[in-house]
């Protein structure tokens, strides 16, 4: 089993295959305390860990917030409106702040890319991306990848379709890094306006043959469309979206007989997904939610709780 | 009061002399130039040192009026000295934007004052830059300026730019367009591409720059007028404009040393000292740059000179501003990947960093060291190794992406007006 090296956890990208495995490993191990009827272990007494997040959350940063919780870490929350840039103080600063308290830990979800590299570099604590931009979302990729494990008991050799808005999707970059590591095979789809330039170098392939993707995938990863894409000019319409990437019971006729739906939610149903699909026998979605406790216990655990 | 250059390997862009020369310097002109002189109330001697006519920087941002905290004229003007710039032509995207007299006639009383480098106010094209109605050109002729531009935006309504085109060259003024499509650019904060889709980061998609290059070279055909490109960044730019000159319209181009020496690459580690606009683009285009340089595509070199607080540059990579300082690291950076690569000659840099940029903005007595020319001069010890270190800045901001690097060929000394207005210490030499 690989040794944990690492001070943050940024992205996917930087991890090595064993690296990778040693999370799911660990998580294993911790899905159980959520099952218990006392959900709490004392892995993290002692610790501070600090839940950053200036973009609107409430799956991801509960999650992490749990996650720490059933580890005994201390936890606080900072939100958006009650920090930084409106008052002209930098993310930078804020967190340097944070870290003359004694923190261990800061746990950040910001809009811009690259903010958790640039905390990394400069501060002591571990910093843990919850998700920057469009760029990383390195524990939905690690809880993804602990599902289609738990599910289907292997990930080399899958056939992933991720379909959506792949220019913006930073779970869409984080899972290509993770599943391509483990030996999957990654097809994104979705509108050509949002299928960003290069996304191949990523070991990605590209189809907008919704169907073949449907039919040849092992698990299909749907993302969610932001209603604000149409604004931009993005999409014709939602209703022509829903039309050629959305699917429902009907397209997933010629599916696999044990393919999984995936999606890192929130839903748009009626979008990307039928209601009867998200509910359906296929899907994995509440899922991928408990099994982000579990994953996101691994990562703190490994950063704060193993190395002492 | 005169200057007695000694031993000095003067360096034209149409010729270097095969001997060392002695320069008479008086009343801030090339009084005289022969192999042995021996008048001259204070004497140099600078014996295996390169003189150059003072080099002339096109585009500097000086921040002054409105931004004095990241740079001011006094402060940029010590900076163009060290970098061996005695004339820079400052970018009118101040607050207020220099788009009338008054702001000319103020920031020239102030250069004078401080007295290290000429400075030479660019003009709006439009008043406030707001790209929608032209300035008072000819008061600004008048009041001193040589050149417009709406830099920092695209006069984007292709009729007003049009209007702009037939207006100045009846006022006699250089326009400089900085090509960026607003719609097509959309705040892209790096070079669209496989980095920008790896970090997740907005692209500017290099259209943006090409179509207005493009729409420029259209306009001026049609009208029989003069355009300069700022900052070209892109392969495509390049053989637009090569095109175009070989067509004989009236365009000439400035490439900056950031864009023929880092890529995209270097904005891997988020490092907001590489966001630049128009950003960093690939290999390809700095190739390409390079090549426009060496066969005259590309006609000079500027820094965009573009000063910015430790604070705002700490900001998030989408929310940090634009730009990078470039006056004290152009030249080190000219000789070593230009220059002892063999891509110019000293004769070539010369000619792109100062000969050139006289003849377009129209500096009839700048950009060359003869009898009679003024007194503005740049002595290079090409040989002398250095470190780029933040503390060693004259800029009041110190946001360049090169802080570490080492290079070689160095300013010492920098004549401006017949006074030594920069000398390396001598400790250093």
């Amino acid at each position: 089993m690989a040794e944990w090296t690492h001070k943050d956890l940024l992205d996917v990208q930087n991890l090595k295959r064993e690296e990778i495995e040693l999370v799911l490993e660990t998580a294993k191990s911790f899905r159980e305390v959520s099952a218990r009827d006392v959900k709490k272990v004392p892995a993290l007494r002692g610790k501070t860990v600090v839940m950053l997040f200036s973009e609107n959350s409430t799956r991801t940063r509960t999650s992490f917030e749990l996650a720490a919780k059933r580890l005994s870490a201390d936890t606080i929350n900072i939100s958006a409106n009650s920090s930084s840039i409106a008052k002209g103080e930098t993310v930078l600063d804020t967190a340097r702040n944070l870290e003359a308290m004694n923190i261990d830990a800061i746990v950040i979800r910001h809009p811009s890319s690259g903010v958790p590299d640039v905390l990394a570099r400069h501060l002591k604590a571990s910093i843990i991306n919850a998700g920057d931009g469009c760029r990383a979302h390195p524990t939905q990729a690690l809880l993804d990848l602990f599902t289609i494990k738990e599910k289907l008991g292997r990930i080399a050799g899958l056939n992933v379709g991720i379909v959506g808005d792949i220019l913006h999707s930073r779970v869409a970059r984080s899972n290509i890094w993770a599943l391509t590591r483990l030996g999957a095979r990654v097809t994104v789809s979705g509108p050509a306006t949002l299928m960003p330039i290069g996304i191949e170098r990523l070991g990605a392939y590209v189809s907008y043959d919704m169907d073949e993707i449907v039919r040849e995938s092992d698990i299909l990863m749907l993302l969610r469309l932001q209603m604000e894409r149409q604004e931009d000019k993005f999409l014709p319409s939602i209703r022509e979206y829903a039309k050629q990437f959305g699917v429902n019971r009907e397209r997933l006729k010629q599916a696999k007989k044990d393919i999984l739906i995936m999606h890192p939610g929130p839903t748009n149903r009626g979008v990307e997904l039928s209601a009867e699909v998200a509910d359906g026998e296929y899907s994995v979605i509440l899922d991928q939610v408990t099994n982000g406790v579990a994953v996101r216990m691994a990562v703190l655990y490994l950063l704060l709780g193993a190395k002492k | 009061m005169s200057l007695l250059i000694k031993n000095a390997v003067i360096v034209n862009a149409d010729q270097i002399y095969q001997r060392p020369q002695d320069i008479l310097v008086e009343e801030g002109m090339i009084a005289k130039i022969a192999p042995s002189l021996s008048v001259g109330t204070t004497v140099i001697d600078v014996k295996g040192k390169l003189v150059m006519p003072g080099l002339i920087d096109m585009h500097v941002h000086l921040r002054e009026p409105g931004r004095e905290d990241k740079e001011t004229i006094e402060t940029g003007s010590r900076a163009a000295a060290k970098g061996g710039f005695t004339t820079v032509l400052c970018m009118p995207n101040t607050t207020p934007v220099i788009d009338n007299a008054m702001i000319v006639e103020a920031i020239l009383k102030e250069a004078r004052r401080i007295g290290l480098t000429n400075v030479i106010p660019v003009g709006a094209i439009t008043k406030g830059q707001n790209g929608e109605q032209l300035t008072d050109m000819f008061e600004l002729r008048q009041a001193g300026c040589l050149a417009l531009s709406d830099d920092g935006k695209t006069v984007a309504n292709s009729r007003l730019m049009r209007l702009a085109m037939e207006y100045a060259k009846m006022v006699g003024l250089l326009l400089i367009e900085h090509c960026q499509e607003p719609v097509l650019w959309g705040r892209g904060v790096m070079n669209e591409g496989d980095n920008s889709t790896l970090l997740g980061l907005k692209g500017d998609p290099g259209i943006s720059e090409t179509v207005i290059v493009a729409r420029d070279i259209e306009l001026a055909n049609y009208l029989n007028s003069r355009i300069h490109m700022a900052h070209m960044s892109l392969k495509r730019s390049v053989e637009l404009i090569r095109f175009a000159k070989s067509q004989g319209i009236q365009v000439t181009a400035e490439a900056c040393p950031h864009h023929f020496t880092l890529t995209d690459e270097a904005v891997k580690t988020f490092d907001t000292n590489a966001k630049v606009n128009p950003p960093l683009r690939t290999q390809t285009d700095v190739e390409a740059i390079k090549q426009a340089l060496k066969d005259g595509t590309i006609d000079c070199i500027v820094t965009d000179h573009a000063p910015h607080t430790q604070e705002e540059k700490e900001l998030d990579f989408d929310h940090a501003p634009y730009g990078m300082i470039g006056l004290e690291t152009a030249v080190g950076l000219t000789i070593t990947e230009l220059v002892i690569p063999g891509i110019l000659s000293w004769a070539q840099m010369v000619e792109k960093m100062s000969t050139a940029p006289a003849r377009i903005v129209g500096l009839a007595n700048k950009g060359v060291i003869r009898e009679g020319a003024d007194a503005d001069m740049t002595i290079i010890d090409p040989e002398k190794v250095w470190k780029v270190r933040k503390e060693d800045f004259f800029s009041k901001s110190k946001n360049s992406p090169f802080i570490g690097r080492t290079l070689k060929g160095a300013v010492v000394t920098t004549i401006y007006n017949g006074r030594v207005v920069y000398a390396i210490s001598p400790g250093v030499v």
